[in-house]
């Protein structure tokens, strides 16, 4: 990452630290929101964007996540156990649902995981001895962590920030070793890879286990921070939300999902004055960005900056085994 | 001496294309074998059939007299069998560095140790090295797919030898590439079989090519081996003559 880059990356974890406190209780619950989508688009980014494994199951997971804590809290379990359990219960999921994408690659692994994200609703509709079905579960407590109790807006705040650096620092982390080669070089040319002594096959695994996991624990966040959670929050349309939230921002760009997150969760409230055109004007927008810029807002500002510093003239077109841009 | 790769009666069909038919012979170790023949005879289909990218339908390959048939590519490639593709394949969003080191990181460590361990998986200076031998120093750091296409070709090769494997196999390593890159291409491969003696098959057209690199040639024609030899024997023999001009 070059010195820009530091100084937004910085200057923008100040702003985050800072801004809750500049905000009403609604505020700091869009905000919070925020940390948990930007968590989940952190996951797809990581299956979708690295590993190049399309999917439309990250919504379903988040809703697995945020049951699994939801259940397991009212149950009496201690909320870090629950937290744990969401996470690896998405892993192991996950894992399992990349078998598919062992033998189905693109639009077929994309129809393969929208039917597991319709049957994760509907096992979250129908099985009502578990799930309370279409009641959904209220009630939702906030976690008391060592004497810390979350309850206050601010206070969740702080914590799903928490979360989310913990979180985001691991990814970093696990991008910036051989793994982060691996998964680059899956989505860039699999056959390659596997002439290159690439077990294929498990870093294909690894990439969904732990893209859903990520799910998992966002959805672990989002159960106590909307305290209400019912079946048709984990529909479609959330998986859609978040695989836009990866391309809006940047898909393969390690902060795309921070800014895509932060997008979708401001968009439609400065988009309130539009009233019911707010889906027509949001849709118009992704559409216009993605003709314009199909590398997403990151993609925008990296050539953006190369233009500024006009460091070397422009490279030749690489060759690519799957063209993504025009 | 002993032999690196044995294929034995290797046959491979598509629908009604017998692409590869009954094919036998045996890679010596420290030689470089060539492989010519006609578009479409049928020498890329055997290597993949050799390297497990795809599934013969009868026949035997052994690697130091282990049967290897069936073995997963990634699989055969950590028994130390390495390979290009008759297409360029590098990693264009990946740095020419990390293209090398990519080649590389499967071959040490469990999946677990190169988690934990160091970014570079420890190979940054042989990644280092392999650049500088192959001279594309100067562009360590680019992306790979900035580089030229005859740079391209270079990387391709160079990561085929970057976990020092005991046998690679070239397919139309010279394919597409201008007169100068083809010299120093020729001249690296030779230098590295110098100093490692190392093991090649090649397949290739650029008969200049063969005749300087290769010590043995086969000679494919419709899936069949049709003659073997010095390039010297190959280029008077009346049936391969045939067989490139006969229609
Ligand atoms: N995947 C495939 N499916 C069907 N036919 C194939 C396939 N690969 C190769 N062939 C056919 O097999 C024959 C040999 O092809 P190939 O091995 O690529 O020849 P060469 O590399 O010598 O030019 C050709 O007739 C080709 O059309
Ligand atoms: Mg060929």
């Amino acid at each position: 990452m070059n010195r820009l880059g530091i100084i937004a990356v910085v200057a923008a974890a100040i702003v985050a630290v800072a801004l809750p406190f500049f905000l009403a209780p609604f505020g700091i619950y869009l905000i919070s929101m925020w940390t948990v989508l930007t968590i989940a688009a952190i996951g797809l980014n990581l299956t979708l964007g690295y590993a190049g494994q399309v999917s439309l199951a990250q919504g379903a997971f988040v809703g697995i996540g945020a049951y699994c804590v939801a259940l397991m809290t009212q149950a009496g379990w201690p909320y870090p156990f629950a937290f744990v359990c969401a996470g690896l219960l998405c892993f192991v999921i996950g894992w399992i649902l990349g078998y598919p994408a062992l033998r189905v690659q693109h639009h077929y692994l994309a129809f393969v995981t929208l039917a597991f994200t319709t049957l994760v609703f509907l096992v979250l509709r129908n099985e009502e001895w578990l799930t309370h079905g279409i009641y959904g579960i209220d009630g939702i407590a906030r976690p008391t962590l060592l004497g810390w109790s979350t309850g206050e807006a601010l206070d969740f705040y702080v914590f799903s920030l928490g979360a989310l650096t913990v979180l985001a620092a691991t990814t970093w982390w696990m991008l910036r070793s051989p793994w982060g080669r691996a998964f680059v070089a899956l989505r860039e040319n699999p056959i390659r890879a596997l002439s290159l002594g690439l077990d294929t096959r498990r870093y294909t695994l690894m990439a969904f286990a732990i893209g859903s996991s990520l799910g998992g624990l966002a959805g672990a966040l989002y159960a106590p921070l909307v305290q209400f959670i019912e079946p048709s929050s984990f529909a479609l349309g959330l998986s859609f939300n978040l695989l836009l939230m990866v391309i809006v921002g940047g898909s393969g760009y390690f902060f795309g999902p921070f800014v895509g997150a932060l997008i979708a969760v401001l968009l439609p409230e400065w988009l309130r004055v539009t009233q019911g055109y707010y889906l027509i004007v949001y849709a118009a927008a992704v559409m216009i960005m993605m003709a314009l810029c199909p590398s997403g807002l990151l993609g925008l500002a990296e050539r953006a900056a190369k233009a500024v510093l006009r460091r070397d003239p422009p490279p030749v077109a690489p060759l690519r085994i799957e063209v993504t841009e025009p | 001496m002993s032999a690196v790769l044995e294929v034995s009666n290797l046959r491979k069909t598509f629908g009604g294309i017998t692409a590869v038919d009954d094919v036998s012979f045996e890679v010596r170790e420290g030689e470089i074998l060539g492989i010519i023949g006609p578009n479409g005879s049928g020498k890329s289909t055997l290597f993949n059939c050799v390297l497990g990218q795809l599934t013969p339908n009868q026949g035997e390959v052994r690697v130091d007299g282990r049967v290897t048939t069936g073995m997963r590519p990634c699989d055969l490639n950590r028994l130390g069998v390495s390979r290009t593709f008759q297409l360029l394949q590098v990693f264009p969003q990946l740095s020419v560095r990390d293209n090398l080191i990519l080649a590389g990181q499967e071959h040490q460590g469990s999946m677990f140790s190169r988690l934990i361990g160091h970014p570079d998986a420890g190979l940054g200076p042989a990644a280092e090295q392999m650049i500088a031998f192959f001279r594309l120093s100067h562009l360590s750091d680019e992306q790979a797919g900035a580089l030229s296409y005859g740079q391209q070709k270079l990387l391709d090769a160079a990561m085929a030898f970057m976990a020092g494997p005991r046998l690679v196999l070239l397919d139309e390593p010279a394919g597409g590439v201008n007169l100068t890159m083809l010299g120093n291409l020729r001249d690296r491969l030779q230098a590295y079989h110098a100093q490692r003696n190392a093991t090649f098959v090649v397949i290739e057209h650029q008969m200049e090519f063969v005749m300087a690199l290769c010590t043995r040639v086969l000679v494919l024609a419709q899936g069949r081996i049709i003659a073997e030899g010095t390039p010297q024997d190959i280029r008077r023999n009346p049936v391969v003559i045939e067989a490139y001009l006969g229609h």
